[in-house]
Formats: C-alpha cells, structure tokens, sequence
C-alpha cells in the first residue's frame, strides 16, 4: 500500500482475572495505509478490543502493551488521558455498532455535531454550524435543516448511524475505526450506509478499519482482510482472495453461512483445532 | 397445524393505536417449515408473541390444531403443542437458575414424570451432555445457552415450534451448529417450524416456504426454491433479496492514490 | 494440596452436583467480597459485635444496672474503662449489654421491614393496572411524612417501648424498599425468561415467587444493609426522645440522652455510647458497600 498512518506491532491487551491473566488480544501487527482494512473474527477473538487498544479505550485494569503502535510514526501507546484525546476524534475516530448507545439523548444532532468539531479544530460557532450541516447534507441526510434540529430519539437507527458518520468525520480525522457498524441496521439501510461510509473514506484518504463478524461484507467492502482467532491474526489477505482463503479456519467460517445460490442438506460446521490459538501465520507480514 | 387468518395486532389505546400486523393471513401444514422474513418493525416477531398470547390486543383467526385460541389465556394443552425459542440466548434464560432448575421447573410445569430422567435425555438431544446440568447461565456461551434453550421448549414434546430469529444473536459458525440441530430435531420428531428471521439464507436453509413481510403486512408468500431462484413476484421482495445478497461498491479502489 | 483441590472443586465450571453448583456460586461471592478489605473490616466488627451480644454476660465487667452513686460520673480509668455515668454506673457494661439492644432493633427492623417492601413492591410492579396504582398512592403517602416523625407518631399513639419502636420503624422504613422492588420488577417483568414460564404455562404466583423475587432480593439484601445505619440512629433517636427503650435498660440512644446534661463537664458520659453507634454504622455501610459488589455487578464496577 502507500504511506502508513498507522503502524501496530506485537499489541497485547490483558486482564486480570480471578484465574490468572486473560489476554483478549495476543500480538497484533499490522499497517495500515489509506485504504478499508477489514478486520474479521467470531466473539472473543479480540477483533473489538484490537480497535479499543488504538485509541486508548481499554479501561483498567486492562493492560495494553506493544512493540510498537505509531500514528504517522509517532507513538501513541498508552499516552496521558489528555493527549490521547485530544488524539481521538481529531485525528482516529470511532463508529460504533448502535447509535442508540453513541449519542446523547438530551443534546440536538446539530449541537453535538458542532461540538465535536468545534473541540478539534477551535472554529467559531458560526462555521461549525456550518460545517455540521454540510456534514449531514454528505452523509446523504435529505433535510439536513430538520435533523440538525432533532433529538436522537426523533430519527431511525439508519439515519442515527448516519449521524454518527457525520459527528465522527466532521474534524476530518486521517483514521476511522468502524466497530460493527451496520450490525444493527437493517439490510437496505445497511448498503446506504456503506456507500456513505465508502464514499466519504476514499474522498478523503482516510484509512478505514473496518471490524465485523460478516465475512461476506467485508469481502466485498474492503481492499485487506485480517482474520482473527483468539486474540491472533491467523490469516491476512486481500478481500477479493477471501474465498480462496487458506487458513483451515477462515474455510470453516465461510462454509458454515448458509447459502441463496444453493441448498445443502446439513451446514457444515467449524471443527476449532487447538493449534490455531498459537502457530505461526504462514503468510505473516 | 397453524392457521392464522386476518390477524391485527396493535399497541396502545384507542387514540395513539400503533398498528403491527394488518391482516396478516397463511397457513402451516403439518411437519412444514415456515418463514417469516423482513426488516425489523415488519411485525414478524409480533405475529409469534401474539399467537402464543405473549399479546392480547390482536383480532383475527388463530388455530392450532385445529383449535382456536383467543385474547391471552391458553390452555394446557396449547402450553403442550406449541413452544417457542427466542431470539437473545442472553436474555431468554433466568440469570440465577441453573440448567438443572430450568428444566426440572418446565417438566414440572407440564406435568411430565420421571423428571431426573428426563432432563438427562433432553440435555442429550441437545447435544449437552450432563455435565452441562447443574450450569449457571453465565457459565454458558450463547450457544450452549440457545441450546438449554431449545431444550427448555422441547421438555412439553410440543408438535408445533416457533422460532424468533433463533440465531441472530450468535457466530455463523455457532449458528450453523444450532440449525443443524433444529434441522435433526424435526427430522427426529416431526416438528412443525414456524421460523422468523431477517436473514434470507438462513430461511431458505431451513424453510420450505415463506412470508415476506413489510410494514405489518404479509406483501408475499412464495416457496423457498422461488427465493433462490431470485424470482420474486412483488417488487420489495426484490429490493430485499438483492440488499441481503450483496454489497456492490461503487467507487473502485485506486492503488495510486 | 486438600486446598487446592477443594478451591478448584468449588471454582468448577462443569460442577457435577446441585450441591456443588450451590457452593460454587457461593465461593465466587465469598472472593469477590474478600477482595473488598473495607467491607471485610466491616465484617469483622458486625461479626465481633455479634459475639459481644451472645457472651455479654460474661464478657462486662460490672452489672449494667447496678447504682454507686459514690462513683458517680468518673472519668475513664483502670477500675471503668469508659467511665461511669451520673448514676454511677459502668459505661463500658452498658455498652456491652446495650449491644443486644442495638441488635435486636436492627434485626427486627431488618426482617418486617423489607419483606413488606419486596411484597407490595413487586406484587404491585407485577400486576400493575389499578392494583399497581393503589399501593403505590398508599407507598406515596408513607413516604410523604418524614421517618422519625412518623415514628414518633406511631410511638405516641402505641405508648413508648422498645416493642413499640421497631414495630414504627419497621412500619415507617418499608416504603423505599417497596419502590425498589417495584422498578426491579418492572425491569424484569417483560424479560424473555419471564415469557418462556409463562409459555410453559407457569401462573403469576410462580413467576412471582420463583423467577422476579429472587433476582429483587439482592438489591434489596444490600439497600438494608446500607439502610441498617440509618435505622440504628433512628432507633437511637427514639431512644434519645425517651420513646424507645425505657430506663434502666442500657440503650445506646437513651444513653446519649442522659449524658446529654452533662456534656461539657463529663463528655464521656455522652461520647461512649456515641462512639458506639458510629462505629456500627459504619460497619454496616462497609458492609453493604462490599454486598454490592456481590450482589449486584452491575452497580459496582464500569
């Protein structure tokens, strides 16, 4: 790919637990340049708290370590509360999987659209106001006066998903880290809002990484796919090699999704095999 | 086996009446399996919760087995023919009782004997084991707990199993194990499945014909084999069919950029 | 070796036995309180409180009723401890004995009390309509009057005794736990567990006692436990205003009340018992802190 925006190497994320330590994410590495990094795996297999570990999110008394984790090469691996902040949003974003959980219930979209941007980038009121609007209007919002105006419960889960689009975008930050994004919209609504979502990352040269338990999705929406199981990526390749995909587990991933184009008696079911929690990635980066 | 006819469903009271289901009709013959397909807010789920009096405020025709049931109450013998599974294997066990007190409390409840028996059978046809027996909820993973589940609803040796988007909430490599094991179950005992799901593969897997709804209503009822085949007759179901198939990119990737 | 054994057997996940699944869950409630040191030091002193109630006898120094005037308010020292007070008498043996007072106020209350509450509360979250509106109106009402008023009240009108003063505070302390209970219910009542037992044919009775009360009760264990403070200085105010316990029995209330005419020359006549009841308090809220913890994780952590 081209330059990098975000460099990870070797990052772990642990918890302390009753019965030792529990590591949720065992030495990730990637790169990630402009471009849809699809980062794909079952519950538990760390895939989210890969996400939460970039910016910052693991709450203690989770511990994250890393060889490296550099944004434009400058590290950003466990930095004061206050730096990171000023980190996330403004220059990482996150969208996470139910609107209904992101937005704050007593504010307008418009306020918080303008406070997200005004927080980042010190603009007057005016202009954020401004920017808020045109960022509703590019996320494909068709009376974007109404809306700005609305509370978070007045609008569908879609056009909340859309708004948090807009509020995440509006600092126009380099990285967008896309937590299941369209999990809980319904299927129409989910194409629109890929296509926003899409639209807006190549315009911008953002570099997008985009997790979800969807093969299938990601296979058609991203350029790069890492697979993950139990914390490790045991599988990287390029989304349009998904279905040639060698790793006995991402074959046993897409064999078990029932399929439209044809029937088949029984599914046929992933046999996890021990060894996949530790070997060595044949295709390693 | 179930024959539901000019069902509505609504909520609220007379003045702010929030209509679910607008005369909803089809019929399930007996060892059929049935779909129940759509978006969220389509009234899928409403018309499972009505059928089994989970809602009073409905009107219209509803029988099983030949009865016809009405408002909330149900009697023992429907509790008998009829049980469901829910969507949330998170939420559809109570959090502190355990494997062991679900099922003996249900077997109880329907009045069956031999209920030490019993339970290691069911945990059995589950493919449980009894080990799993003296479990908590939160000892379990979603699958097992869907699988208490399903043997919790199975305990009455019903004829007729509603299922509310059984799988929706799991790992497709879990899901496939759990419809695989619905799949037998029918086999094994000849059960009628009434189906709801969002998602058109897992439907036509397990179904033989289906109900496309929208908006409260049943816009569609086409066999399983039409669904593959793409050759829907009503517009939406279409629009449906090709959104839940894929995802067509518009921009193209620039390597240079 | 046996300990590791027994600690793996009862941290199992696949326990073999209802009896071990039972222990188990215990187990892991035992840990995740002992981890809480504060609420274990509370432990400790309600535990050393409760021994001191069984062998009070044995364990004064001196009768806590009998007068020496000759002795009358003396400062602490070797021969009493914590001083004597106007009357003459053992400060240190009126606080030991006093502590059966204490507990027996606190263990009543904390029986009527709350199984009112977990009663009306989710009987009228359960059944809701009209049924829901009557008792909580009737909730309303208690709690529109504040508590130690009430008490009084009802203390006025059944005569002054300790009898009389738990049977008020109990009557008067059950209606936040009723409000308690009652949102827990709602939360509960629509829940799919709920709807498989009703599926499976289980009547509102069933429901009611076997799935909604079991999950109510241990919010309710850990408000009592960090209410059991509030009912101790209750019972003491009573006992302050001469409605509780009645002289000569020691209690700790009345005993601030008669030192009260002393304060500035003699204070230990008034801080003892004073100091008494803090220390309890306290316990009962580390107590209930650490509970919460067990009882409800969601509260606690995140």
């Amino acid at each position: 790919m081209t330059d990098t925006l975000l460099s990870v190497s070797n990052l772990r994320v642990s918890f302390p637990t009753r019965s030792g330590v529990f590591e949720a994410v065992r030495g990730v590495s990637f790169d990630l340049g402009r471009e849809r990094l699809g980062v794909v795996g079952e519950s538990g297999s760390g895939k989210s708290m890969t996400g939460r570990a970039i910016l910052g999110l693991v709450r203690p008394p989770g511990k994250v370590t890393a060889g490296r984790l550099e944004l434009n090469g400058q590290s950003i691996l466990n930095l004061p509360e206050k730096q990171m902040r000023a980190i996330r949003g403004s220059r990482i974003s996150m969208v996470m999987q139910d609107p209904k959980f992101s937005l704050n219930p007593v504010m307008t979209v418009g306020q918080q659209i303008m406070e997200s941007y005004r927080l980042h980038s010190g603009q007057s009121g005016r202009a954020a106001r401004e920017k808020a609007l045109g960022m509703l209007h590019a996320v494909q919002i068709r009376d974007p006066e109404r809306v700005f105006d609305a509370y978070p419960h007045e609008v569908s889960g879609g056009m909340g998903q859309r708004i948090m689009i807009a509020m995440m975008l509006a600092p126009d930050p380099q990285i967008l880290i896309a937590d299941e994004p369209t999990s809980a919209l319904d299927v129409s609504v989910r194409n629109e809002v890929l296509r926003i979502m899409d639209k807006l990352v190549s315009d911008r040269g953002m570099g997008l990484i985009f997790i979800s338990h969807d093969l299938n999705l990601v296979a058609q929406f991203c350029d790069r796919v890492l697979i993950m199981y139990a914390g490790r990526v045991v599988e990287e390749l390029a989304a349009k090699d998904l279905h040639n995909a060698r790793h006995p587990y991402t074959r046993g991933l897409l064999e078990s999704l029932p399929r439209l184009d044809h029937a088949v008696e029984r599914l046929s079911v992933l046999e996890r095999q021990d060894g996949w929690r530790d070997e060595i990635r044949p295709n390693g980066a | 086996m179930l024959k539901v006819e000019d069902l509505n469903v609504w909520f609220g009271d007379h003045h702010e009446r929030v209509h679910a289901v607008r005369s909803a009709s089809f019929t399930v013959g007996t060892g059929e399996s049935f779909g129940l397909v759509g978006e969220s807010g389509s009234g899928k789920s409403t018309i499972l919760r009505a059928i089994t009096g989970l809602f009073g405020s409905w009107s219209g025709l509803v029988e099983v087995a030949g009865q016809r049931v009405s408002g909330r109450h149900r009697s023992r013998a429907f509790h008998k023919a009829v049980q469901m599974v829910f969507q949330d294997p998170y939420a559809s066990l109570h959090p502190r009782h355990s494997v062991d007190r679900v099922l003996s409390e249900t077997l109880h409840l329907q009045g069956m004997d031999q209920i030490d028996a019993r339970i290691t059978r069911l945990l059995d046809s589950v493919g449980l084991g009894r080990g799993f027996r003296f479990r908590y909820p939160h000892q379990l993973s979603g699958g097992q707990r869907q699988r208490v589940a399903i043997a919790r609803a199975l305990a009455a040796e019903p004829r007729l199993l509603l299922l509310d988007e059984p799988t929706s909430a799991l790992d497709v490599s879990v899901q496939a194990e759990i419809l695989n094991l619905l799949s037998d179950l029918r086999k094994e005992r000849g059960l009628t499945f009434v189906m709801v799901s969002h998602d058109l593969s897992v439907v036509a897997h397990m179904c033989d014909r289906l109900a496309v709804m929208r908006g409260g209503e049943v816009v569609e009822q086409m066999q399983a084999a039409t669904l593959r085949s793409g050759d829907a007759q009503t517009g939406y179901a279409r629009d449906l069919l090709a959104a839940s198939s894929s995802y067509r990119r518009e921009t193209t990737p620039d390597p240079a950029a | 070796m046996t300990d590791l054994t027994t600690r793996a057997w009862l941290l199992s996940d696949a326990p073999q036995t209802r009896r071990q699944a039972r222990l188990g869950a215990f187990y892991q409630g035992w840990l995740t309180f002992k981890a809480n040191r504060l609420a274990m030091f509370g432990l400790v002193i309600l535990i050393l409180l409760l021994l001191m109630a069984a062998f009070a006898p044995w364990i004064a120094p001196q009768n806590p009723v009998a007068q020496n005037l000759a002795e009358r308010l003396k400062p602490p020292s070797s021969a009493h401890w914590l001083g004597t007070d106007s009357l003459g008498r053992d400060i240190l043996s009126r606080l030991i004995h006093g502590s059966r007072v204490t507990l027996f106020i606190v263990g009543t209350v904390a029986l009527i009390a709350p199984v009112i509450g977990l009663f009306v509360g989710t009987v009228a979250g359960f059944a809701g309509g009209w049924v829901d509106q009557v008792l909580m109106r009737i909730t309303d009402i208690f709690l529109a009057f504040p508590k130690l008023i009430l008490a009084l009240a009802f203390v006025a009108a059944l005569g002054p005794g300790i009898g009389n003063a738990v049977l008020a505070l109990a009557i008067t302390s059950w209606p936040p736990y009723a409000r308690l209970a009652r949102a827990e219910t709602l939360t509960i009542r629509n829940a799919d567990y709920i709807a498989a037992a009703r599926l499976q044919g289980a009547g509102p009775l069933r429901l009611l006692i076997g799935h909604i009360w079991p999950l109510c009760i241990s919010s309710l264990i850990v408000r009592v436990a960090l209410d059991m403070a509030g009912i101790i200085l209750s019972a003491a105010g009573l006992g302050f205003l001469g409605l509780g316990a009645q002289p000569p029995m020691p209690e700790w209330g009345a005993m601030i009340s008669d030192g009260r005419t002393y304060i500035l020359d003699f204070w230990w006549v008034a801080a003892m018992p004073g100091m008494a009841i803090f220390i309890v308090s306290l316990a009962f809220n580390l107590l209930g802190d650490g509970l919460r913890d067990v009882l409800d994780p969601k509260g606690a952590k995140e």
